[in-house]
């Protein structure tokens, strides 16, 4: 053999048991899933067969609520059209406030340690497990909790408010608690990149703050804010755990369909449902890489 | 221009209004943080008396010994015993296996590009597709041997249940979620590595084993180390991938989910309290091992 092919066979080797781990438990799943969700399945067996009777049935209906005015949109529609709805407020709080934290550690706060300490302090609560942190907001938002025992002694209200938890407005709270630090890390790392002269010209040139901010800044850290949002997206598009707890379990999202399916051993339907999830995240994802290069292009 | 930035008494400029509106953010975002888990852990010492929500009604480890005797049928000890055995064999296989692929990307690797895209997809790849997919192949994994017995060895066939399982289904489920974060550290440290120290030791003669052994090894240890914890605290935590893919055993957090639908006690915020406890002391630990190594290396 010669010596290049010998490493790359020695190079294949070192990286074989990482990519046999991604083969058999993530490709190969992923291939049956597009397989299954063509199969036919009783209440205890599978049968293979090719019909696309699972996506038919998921769809069904649909086409008449979107044509016919008055009717109700079909069930797959309005989870859909849920789950895009709490991506959609996620993504822009958690961009919006990862921005502002990032640019806080980033161009604030001067020294080194300073920006290390603090940044761990944003990175801790990641360790922690995401059940724990949700039940955490029953104490200060439930009926009872401190924030209705705030307002009630102020008299700001008469009556304990209940739409803080099992809501919502509490699913949005948790995603927001749990995913920020997706957004923080990647727009940190792309802010302290910036040639800080940059910014010294962009206000020698007698650039407002804001100008600086929208033509300098946003721009350099484009990247960073675009890696942030596909995990930000892809968590919450496929999220069933904290939809579950804290909209307490009253809450449909897409995740859940398929995990309540699952659970109840329908997996070609599960499954089928799966393939239009991906579909759909896929799209998102492309849209979102389709921003970067295209302005890079321009 | 330069003389001007670095004289001590005019770089001192005053700070500006977004320094503090923006500091107020961020002082308000880790409150938002740790605010509420600060609430879970006083009140997981409530008295007996008490219940979900403040007032503390006295202070007492009466909820942490009744999680000791079990929640319900729920044997906690024994779920949390196998979270961490899982948890540590997710540890060093995420170490062993992400060293490997670190080490195989400093080579020519052909198609490795085509390798760090299915890995990356792996991690933005909502969990429930791979938890779905994982347990739908070893459903059919389960068909698949049933019908061999059932041909060849039909005695086996009463005892048979499932190929599912936690060192199974539920490890190589945990592995596709650990495994790329392992990899990307792997890749920053040794877009960080000097390889001339590698090359002084092959100079100096030593062989390929020798130089891993005694060269790269000991100096990217600390990151060993950071890569396990993440291994480790990520399989302690996780819920979204493990979901369909335990088999007949559930870990700690799955347990933990299901009791929030059920338990109306400061009980569930004991537990809250040691899970927590554990991941902390992690950390801690890791951070220890990592200035430990780092410090011994500074003496030599």
């Amino acid at each position: 053999m010669k010596p290049t092919a010998r490493t790359a066979a020695l190079a294949w080797l070192q990286a074989a048991p990482l990519a046999a781990v991604f083969a058999v438990f993530f490709l190969i799943p992923l291939g049956l899933i597009g397989m299954v969700s063509f199969w036919q399945a009783t209440d205890y067996e599978l049968i293979p067969a090719f019909s696309a009777e699972n996506y038919l049935s998921i769809f069904q209906g649909c086409g008449d609520s979107l044509v016919t005015a008055g009717q109700d949109t079909c069930v797959t529609l309005k989870t859909y059209a849920s789950t895009l709805k709490f991506s959609l407020i996620t993504w822009a709080v958690t961009a919006v406030l990862g921005f502002a934290i990032a640019w806080f550690l980033a161009f604030h706060v001067k020294t080194q340690g300073m920006q290390t300490l603090l940044f761990i302090v944003c990175t801790v609560p990641f360790w922690t497990s995401n059940v724990i942190r949700m039940i955490s907001w029953v104490p200060l938002l439930g009926r009872n909790g401190l924030v209705n025992q705030t307002l009630l002694g102020l008299g700001l209200v008469q009556e304990p408010v209940e739409w803080l938890l099992f809501s919502e407005f509490s699913v949005v709270l948790a995603f927001v608690h749990l995913y920020t630090m997706f957004m923080i890390v990647p727009i940190f790392n792309a802010m302290m990149r910036i040639d800080r002269s940059l910014l010294e010209a962009a206000r020698d040139c007698g650039a407002s703050p804001w100008q600086t901010l929208w033509h300098v800044v946003l721009p350099l850290t484009r990247t960073g804010l675009i890696i942030g949002s596909i995990f930000v997206l892809a968590l919450v598009m496929g999220d069933f755990v904290t939809v579950g707890v804290m909209g307490g379990q009253q809450i449909a999202s897409v995740g859940k369909v398929i995990q309540v399916q699952t659970s109840y051993l329908q997996f070609p339907l599960a499954a089928a449902n799966a393939v239009i999830l991906l579909a759909v995240v896929l799209m998102m994802i492309v849209a979102l890489m389709r921003l970067v290069n295209l302005r890079k292009e321009l | 221009m330069s003389l001007l930035a670095t004289s001590p008494v005019l770089r001192r400029e005053r700070r500006p209004l977004s320094f503090w509106l923006l500091g107020a953010v961020f002082a308000a975002f880790v409150l938002f943080l740790y605010g509420p888990m600060f609430a879970i852990f006083v009140l997981s010492f409530q008295g007996p008396e008490g219940g979900l929500t403040f007032p503390m009604r006295g202070w007492s480890l009466h909820w942490f010994a009744q999680l000791w005797e079990g929640i319900g049928v729920i044997d906690i000890g024994a779920a949390l015993r196998r979270s961490l055995l899982l948890g540590t064999v997710v540890m060093g296989l995420t170490v062993l296996f992400s060293l490997l692929a670190g080490l195989a990307y400093r080579k020519k690797l052909p198609g490795g590009t085509l390798l760090f895209y299915v890995v990356v997809a792996s991690l933005i790849m909502p969990s429930i597709i791979v938890s779905l997919g994982v347990g739908l192949m070893f459903r059919l994994l389960d068909g698949g041997v049933k019908l061999w017995l059932e041909a060849h060895w039909p005695e086996a066939l009463d005892t048979f249940t499932t190929t599912l399982g936690m060192f199974s289904s539920g490890l190589g489920a945990q592995l596709t979620w650990t495994l790329p974060f392992g990899l990307l550290i792997m890749f920053a440290v040794f877009n960080r590595f000097n390889p001339a120290y590698e090359e002084a030791a092959r100079d100096l003669g030593a062989t390929r084993w020798q130089t891993l052994r005694h060269v790269v090894l000991p100096l990217i240890g600390p990151s060993l180390v950071g890569i396990g914890m993440f291994g480790f605290t990520l399989s302690w935590d996780e819920i979204a991938r493990s979901s369909q893919v335990m088999g007949d055993v559930n870990t700690l957090p799955l347990e933990l989910q299901g009791l929030t639908t059920t338990v109306t006690t400061p009980v569930i915020y004991a537990l809250g309290t040691v899970t927590t406890l554990v991941s902390f002391a992690v950390m801690g630990l890791t951070m220890v091992l990592m200035a430990v190594w780092r410090r011994r290396q500074g003496r030599r």
